[in-house]
């Protein structure tokens, strides 16, 4: 018992020195400091920019309360134009918008019981509920205003619909004025702390090798995951003070909203770059030269901007995209961040990303610090 | 109770690839000695003592550390030995008290003492004014005094340094093996790898190597005495000449210049080098003024080491 305690504090003693040393060597590394403010400050100026594409596939969900053969065509007609697919279907509106919060689904069509009498009255037929928050999803939808109702009018059923009016009332919830800054500013922080955590650590171990103080360290009673886990700590510090750059910035330019609770945002993100930082130790231990890091580290990080949903919706890429955005942190990541910001979602809600971002980084450390060899060869 | 051998090797091999940098090298250094590793450039110092530090796995051999083996046991090992490495591997970002302290945090002294230690080092190795300059701007001789400061700070019983004094100026150079002697008298094993024959002859035990071979080993007195050539001094003009012309016969070792005299190592097989060259060279030693002296530790490596070459 006793040989336990002693032995954990000197462990965290250990990890605490290689700690101290870390912050104190970046501390007085003024261009990597310099990165660490500049970099989420143009990216973010940079991206405050929409970026559009087409759409197709969003998954959304159905409530028919009219359970008629006019619901059915309209389903019909929609699923033809390839935008939206038909994933869940609920009794309530009120659950639909439930499966909105937690991100299930993009999107709900609420089908009313008296659709034929609104036909008859040259009413919307039916109503969408959006998930504003991310802009393409939300045009994309808004483009259904006016689909051809093809199945419907060769069943007969709305000959004398006039195409003019729009076939459905639209209810955007999130982002109601469709600002792209407010989906791309958090989709931002999981861009940016994949860019700065991974960089970072990525070269963490290389430049010790490269300097020559690996030789000492190793002849050291230092345990590799303490080194580790010593060498990473220093840089969860530098990643919540980029978010708070990100978000505050964020919101003071363009108004981008924190909706969700602080405390969730902050465990996210901590779990977040955690497991950032766990990729680029990984990287570290694999890399031989700080430019090989650093191309592991673009590697990594051009995935991570194309396939997390940060430019377009994971929805609408080919299945092998969607693969490969699966296994990447800040797919995940982005996920939890705008479900917190925009849409108030809890962890809970979340938790399916929250555990494989915590398992990547339990499991990416023991990798980490069973590849990383006390010696030479 | 420590054992009386520090460190045993036997047919220590590492190979890397095809090449073979340590080749069946098998030594004995006794505990609470001062040890020397001599060669030259290449010969395979670095890599004998990463190999009994347990920084690199033997390809074949044994090798056995204050009675435990390595590589298995190095864990065990890491908190009794210091070493020093030839490149300077501290922090050079990092003044020499963070330095210090760093290294007191990672061998787990407690706070106190650790800064009584810290505070002692400082004095011992005069870096006190010194002690918030950055590592990386103090000069050679420094480095390596911070560099043993820290290798010594957890009092370790063993200690290995690799080259470290091949930055420094020959009057620091007698100051830091002043160093070296008061911690053998503390009790520590030293080992120490070098270039300079001043240095080796200090030293209580000496390994010549050469090509990753043992050439020879043992004190340097011993190695001195067991040498297998006699050497001559010859004076006169024309010293270049006469070495060229000297150099071709088998019988000569070598011969360097040395001022006004030309130093010859002649090989045992001949009884009387005076006579011999006196009867061989007749013509060249005319005028001439030929001593056998006694041999220097010089003699003996260029020996050892001349062998291999041919
Ligand atoms: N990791 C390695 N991979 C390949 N060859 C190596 C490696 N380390 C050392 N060598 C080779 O082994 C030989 C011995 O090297 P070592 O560093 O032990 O010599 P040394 O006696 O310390 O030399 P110096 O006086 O220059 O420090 C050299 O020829 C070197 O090129
Ligand atoms: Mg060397």
């Amino acid at each position: 018992m006793f040989l336990t305690t002693r032995s954990t504090l000197n462990s965290l003693q250990r990890m605490q020195a290689i700690m101290v040393k870390e912050l104190r060597q970046l501390s007085r590394d003024k261009p990597t400091f310099a990165m660490i403010v500049m970099i989420p400050l143009i990216q973010l100026l940079l991206f405050g920019f929409a970026i559009n594409t087409n759409v197709r596939d969003l998954s959304v969900a159905l409530v028919d309360q009219s359970h008629s053969e006019i619901a059915r065509a309209l389903v019909a007609d929609l699923t033809a134009t390839q935008v939206v697919h038909f994933v869940k279907t609920y009794q309530t509106p009120d659950q639909a918008s439930k499966a909105i919060t937690r991100g299930e689904v993009r999107a709900a069509l609420v089908i009313p019981r008296d659709i034929a009498q609104r036909i008859g009255d040259e009413r919307p037929l039916a109503q969408w509920l959006i998930d504003g928050s991310d802009t393409m999803v939300g045009s994309a939808l808004l483009g259904l205003r006016n689909m051809p109702l093809t199945t419907l009018n060769s069943r007969g059923f709305a000959t004398n619909f006039s195409t003019t009016k729009p076939t459905f009332e639209m209810s955007l919830f999130y982002n109601p004025q469709r600002v792209a800054a407010i989906n791309i500013v958090p989709g931002l922080v999981g861009v940016i702390l994949t860019m700065t955590m991974v960089m970072f650590t990525s070269a963490a171990l290389v430049r010790e090798r490269e300097r020559g103080n690996l030789e000492l360290l190793i002849t050291t009673p230092v345990k590799p995951m303490e080194l580790m886990i010593g060498k990473i700590m220093p840089y969860v510090f530098v990643g919540f003070i980029q978010l708070a750059i990100i978000l505050g910035l964020g919101n003071i330019i363009f108004d981008v909203p924190i909706n969700g609770r602080i405390d969730h945002l902050f465990f996210a993100v901590l779990v977040f770059i955690s497991a950032s930082l766990t990729l680029g130790m990984l990287i570290s231990t694999v890399a031989q030269t700080q430019l090989q890091a650093m191309q592991l580290t673009v590697f990594i990080l051009i995935p991570s901007i194309l396939l997390s949903g940060f430019m377009f919706p994971y929805e609408g890429m080919p299945a092998a995209a969607q693969w490969i955005a699966e296994s990447l942190p800040a797919t995940h990541f982005i996920r939890m961040i705008r479900g917190i910001v925009l849409r108030g979602a809890t962890l809970m809600d979340l938790w399916p990303d929250l555990l494989w971002l915590a398992g990547f980084t339990v499991i990416g450390l023991i990798v980490a610090a069973k590849r990383f060899k006390k010696r030479l060869d | 109770m420590l054992p009386d051998i520090a460190i045993e090797t036997k047919n220590l091999t590492r190979r890397f690839g095809d090449f073979t940098a340590v080749d069946n090298v098998s030594l004995i250094i006794p505990a609470k000695t001062i040890y020397g590793f001599l060669g030259p450039n290449g010969s395979g110092k670095s890599t004998c003592m990463r190999l009994i530090t347990g920084l690199l796995l033997p390809t074949s051999g044994s090798i056995r550390v204050l009675g435990m083996n390595i590589p298995e046991q190095t864990e065990s090992l890491r908190l009794r030995i210091g070493y020093m490495t030839q490149k300077f591997s501290l922090y050079d970002d990092l003044s020499v008290i963070e330095n210090l302290r760093f290294i007191a945090q990672i061998y787990n002294l407690d706070f106190h003492l650790g800064k009584q230690r810290i505070n002692e080092q400082l004095h011992a190795y005069e870096l006190d004014q010194r002690s918030t300059r950055l590592a990386g701007s103090l000069s050679g001789g420094q480095r390596q005094r911070l560099a043993l400061a820290c290798a010594t700070l957890h009092k370790p019983e063993l200690l290995v340094l690799d080259e470290p004094t091949s930055a420094v100026d020959p009057e620091n150079r007698r100051d830091f093996w002043e160093k070296l002697f008061d911690l053998c008298d503390q009790g520590t094993t030293i080992l120490v790898s070098t270039h300079y024959m001043d240095e080796a002859e200090r030293c209580h035990g000496l390994a010549i190597l050469e090509g990753g071979k043992k050439r020879a080993d043992g004190s340097p007195n011993q190695l001195m005495k067991d040498l297998g050539a006699q050497v001559v001094e010859i004076g006169g003009d024309n010293l270049r000449q006469l070495k060229q012309q000297l150099i071709a016969d088998t019988n000569v070792v070598s011969a360097a210049q040395q001022g006004t005299h030309l130093r010859v190592l002649i090989d045992n097989r001949i009884e009387h080098p005076q006579q011999w060259l006196q009867q061989t060279f007749a013509e060249l030693m005319q005028n001439r003024s030929i001593n056998i002296v006694r041999p220097s530790l010089e003699d003996v490596f260029v020996h050892c080491t001349g062998e291999g070459r041919q």
